[in-house]
């Protein structure tokens, strides 16, 4: 049962302010990282910023090490991503038709790697691979990433299940299509809008990454470790503004198109982080 | 029951178990060929999963379901000649009333044009027709009931399985389909088995019906039949209303303690002094209740060792009828008694 | 109806396992049952091990033989001065954040129109999926001492103020990014999201009959709201504790770029098992924070929290 809003109610000015001075809160400093970016001022952050310019998105562009740190992230997150999609709608279809013993343990599994911070993640991945002697590679990286993005898919796609109906399996199977048939024609286009809200999702979660990547990618640079690098010792700070409006406006879009295609639900995807 | 009389469906000694619930046990039955054939019963009672035996969503643990002659243990619903008409009616969301119809097509490869031509025919048969481009979310929920029957139909399959179809739909909606499914029935021809509760429906719709109560059948007949000869108490008291009179009560009335069910229509209120039919059964009582039902009125008549409920025409002729208090007769023919069997616990 | 003369490969397939919902119980769960089994599982569990062995102080190597001396290392003064820091500022970030969103959730789910919530819902689902890194790094330059905190206070003439506060002995600092009251503001900022979520859940879950209920027994609406609907949603309060609880205990980024020189877990963990090469000892100090949260969760899930997750 919802709440509904009190109807033509009017909030209380000290409630509404506070709502108010809540939201302003979370988006405000995001605004100033976009001032910022066009500030002249090379060596502080000083404020107001002396002087407006692009010169330094130019500058940003022609980085290397920004470009080598951008295409692996990409990389990463595209990879990571796939396994997820795959493993995730996999123990979402198990969950959603069977009664089995244990599956209330296997959903805590699957959520543990988010539950539990990321260090925790993180350390125990690279002692597990510091045990068994594996090098960090592109290959170490997308573990872990693919580990806890397994979960972003599993919740988008069982909500998306659990709200269709049960006998559309038993109905395409009357009809004459086997197994295979049912998955094609019916389940995977029911599917597909939770399974895009939640691959990029995923891809967002997974190009953001940063606390589970320093501990598994050894030597490489994701663009997030790229980014903290600077954050502990900058190098020109206005191109560390610049990367980072880039990734807030390649976050952003993902996540807007997830929210509208999932919209209709009652279960707004994402909010099961 | 049609002619040459093949047996489309039979249950031999079917039982199916879930854990410690038998919800078939031990059933067998025939249905024949053409036959508008109901599966009537409260909830829990096995029609349902013997509907799912049928179609193929079950396998029975013993005994032998066979359709046309062929055992069809081992085979998948999907290559049953069998189509199922759903209770929620399980209509594909994603796709448009046509593709929903055409999907059986779609699966056996038909070419678009033809498929078309045939939903199209379908559509029209339910009533239907214009309504092709909707999307289900779109439909009110007797359309979509035709929806889900023109797909099943269009497949035209030798059976087709309605599980309680009408259950989500209003009175009035809910009579008018009875008439349109029974007269669809007639036209296309096909063998229909029906499962439902209502057992009004089941009367109304069926050339024949099986009576289910905890995983068994207690009678399979005409509505003919099942009405006014109800083989064990459970039937007398599901199928209609009857009062079932036993053991002292009951040799009160007729001389003998066997068990028995009358129904009230066919219970007869007098006044207290008037003449006794030959060959009847009679009794004196108080009227303790009166209910005004419009065509109907019902009473309940406390007699020596029990209650007897009747129910009158309201005639409106002005004649006397009988006020809460008074002494009345009571008396009814005694070829009427149904005696009864014990029925299954 | 004609049926298929022969069924095909993939048909005969489809129908084993049709006919063997375990079979197809059983492939489906396989795959991600091994990755997450073998891959996380596994080295969990390794590094719980680990935290068993001890590292030999003269050689730098890590001794594989079951001790507990590490475990006696992590109680000594100053490792649990780490360790108490570390959750004071998670509870006070708790807190601080449930205070915060009880009244923009009470306004989002009572007062605002369908469409005002879902742009409020947005306004609050974007900074939690947008860029972990790009947000602290937001703060860093607003804490800077040239930055603008600095100018409003100085355009606002209260920079006595903001001095006074940076004065305050052990929460203070030099300036705002280097002190606890940067750290704590830039915790309470991150992790706000996942406070506002679930309380936003559970007072919509409050049935509208309910505060009916109350208004017409008598209640003032400031009754009903302290004696109905907080403690309906004091549930989702607490799961939405339970992410900013957990999250701040591992966090070892932002105390790094916004805090004093004094660490917190996640940087002792960090600094242990890198330079330094001691896993054992980084190790037990994960173990804390697990400890914590495994008893925080007890708590929660009595206090009906896991149904508002």
């Amino acid at each position: 049962m919802r709440s509904d809003p009190v109807s033509g109610g009017n909030a209380s000015w000290p409630l509404r302010s506070a709502a108010l001075a809540g939201i302003l809160f979370l988006h405000v400093p995001l605004a100033f990282i976009l001032l910022y970016a066009f500030s002249a001022e090379e060596k502080s952050f000083v404020f107001p910023p002396p002087a407006l310019t692009t010169k330094w998105f130019a500058v940003a562009f022609h980085r290397d090490d920004i470009r080598d740190a951008l295409w692996l992230s990409i990389k990463v997150a595209s990879v990571s991503t796939a396994i997820a999609i795959v493993l995730g709608t996999l123990a979402a279809a198990a969950v959603w038709r069977s009664r089995f013993f244990g599956r209330d343990a296997i959903s805590l599994l699957i959520i543990l790697p988010i539950a539990l911070p990321g260090i925790i993640t993180g350390i125990s991945l690279r002692s597990a691979f510091n045990l068994v002697d594996i090098p960090f590679s592109f290959w170490t990286i997308v573990v872990g990433h693919g580990t806890f993005c397994i979960v972003v898919i599993y919740n988008n796609v069982l909500a998306r299940l659990r709200r269709s109906a049960p006998g559309m399996i038993e109905a395409s199977m009357d009809l004459g299509a086997n197994g295979f048939q049912t998955f094609r024609h019916v389940l995977l286009p029911n599917m597909a809008t939770a399974l895009l809200a939640g691959g990029m999702l995923a891809f967002a979660l997974s190009f953001d990454e940063v606390i589970v990547t320093t501990f598994t990618a050894g030597q490489q640079t994701t663009l997030p470790i790229w980014m903290l690098t600077e954050l502990v010792r900058p190098r020109e700070r206005p191109v560390t503004n610049v990367v980072a409006v880039f990734v807030i406006a390649v976050t952003f879009i993902p996540i807007l198109l997830a929210f509208y295609l999932t919209r209709d639900t009652q279960e707004v995807a994402g909010s099961g982080k | 029951m049609s002619e040459g009389n093949r047996v489309a469906v039979s249950f031999a000694s079917v039982s199916r178990v879930f854990g410690e619930v038998r919800a078939v046990d031990d059933v067998s039955f025939e249905v024949a060929d053409g036959e508008f054939f109901s599966m009537l019963g409260p909830s829990g009672s096995g029609k349902t999963t013997c509907l799912r035996l049928i179609a193929g969503f079950e396998q029975p643990d013993a005994g032998r379901v066979t359709v046309h002659g062929k055992d069809v243990k081992g085979v998948p619903p999907y290559e049953r000649d069998v189509n199922t008409v759903f209770q929620d009616y399980a209509l594909f969301p994603h796709m448009s009333v046509y593709e929903n119809v055409e999907y059986g097509l779609m699966i056996r490869k038909l070419p678009a044009a033809e498929r078309r031509r045939q939903s199209e025919e379908m559509l029209e048969l339910v009533k239907l027709s214009g309504l092709g481009g909707r999307k289900p979310s779109q439909l009110s929920g007797g359309q979509r009931q035709r929806v889900a029957l023109a797909r099943a139909l269009i497949n035209h399959p030798s059976v087709l399985l309605l599980d309680e179809p009408l259950g989500a739909l209003d009175l009035k909606l809910r009579e008018q389909m009875q008439d349109e499914l029974k007269d669809l029935q007639r036209r296309v021809g096909i063998t229909f088995i029906y499962v439902t509760h209502d057992q009004g429906e089941a009367l109304a719709m069926s050339d024949r019906l099986a009576v289910f109560n905890h995983g068994r059948i207690e009678q399979i007949g005409t509505p003919g039949e099942i009405y006014e000869h109800p083989a064990t108490a459970f039937v007398a008291g599901f199928v209609g209303v009857s009062n079932l009179c036993e053991g002292e009560f009951a040799r009160r009335l007729t001389g003998s303690p066997r068990p028995f069910a009358i129904r009230p229509e066919k219970i007869a209120v007098l006044a207290a002094d008037a003449p006794m039919p030959d060959n009847a059964i009679s009794a004196t009582g108080k009227v303790s209740s009166i209910t005004y039902l419009g065509a109907t009125t019902r009473y309940t008549v406390a007699v020596d060792g029990g209650q007897l409920t009747v129910v009158r025409q309201n005639s409106g002729d002005g004649g006397r009828t009988p006020a809460a208090g008074d002494t009345v007769r009571i008396c009814f023919a005694r070829d009427l008694v149904q005696s009864l069997k014990e029925d299954s616990a | 109806m004609t049926m298929a003369a022969s069924p095909s490969v993939l048909q005969r397939v489809s129908s084993a396992l049709y006919l063997h919902p375990r079979l197809l119980l059983l492939l489906l769960l396989t795959p991600p049952l091994l990755w997450l089994g073998v891959i996380y599982l596994g080295s969990l569990f390794s590094l719980l091990l680990q935290s068993f062995f001890y590292i030999d102080h003269f050689s730098g190597a890590v001794v594989r033989e079951f001790s507990l001396r590490t475990y006696r290392e992590l109680f000594t003064a100053s490792h649990m001065d780490i360790i108490l820091r570390t959750t004071l500022m998670a509870a006070a970030v708790t807190l601080a954040a449930a205070a915060i969103a009880f009244p923009l959730g009470y306004y989002m789910v009572r007062y605002a129109s369908m469409r005002m919530r879902a742009v409020l819902y947005l306004g609050v689902m974007l900074p939690l999926w947008s860029s972990y890194l790009v947000r602290v790094y937001a703060w860093k330059l607003i804490l800077a001492k040239e930055g603008i905190v600095t100018w409003f206070a100085e355009q606002l003439h209260l920079l006595w103020l903001l001095n006074a506060i940076l004065s305050i002995p052990v929460v203070g600092g030099p300036s705002l990014s280097i002190s606890y009251i940067g750290t704590f503001m830039v915790f309470l900022y991150i992790w706000l999201p996942f406070m506002i979520l679930p309380v936003v859940a559970a007072l919509e879950r409050v049935p509208r009959s309910l505060i009916e209920a109350s208004a017409d027994l008598g209640a003032h609406p400031r009754q009903t709201l302290r004696k109905v609907i907080f403690p309906l949603a004091l549930p989702g309060i607490v799961a939405g504790s339970i992410f900013t609880f957990s999250l701040t205990l591992g966090d070892y980024i932002i105390p790094r770029i916004i805090g004093s020189s004094r660490p917190f877990i996640g940087q002792t963990v960090y600094q242990l098992q890198g330079v330094s090469g001691n896993i054992p000892l980084a190790a037990a100090f994960t173990v804390v924070p697990i400890v914590i949260m495994g008893v925080y969760l007890m708590v929660a899930k009595r206090m009906g929290a896991f149904n508002a997750l």
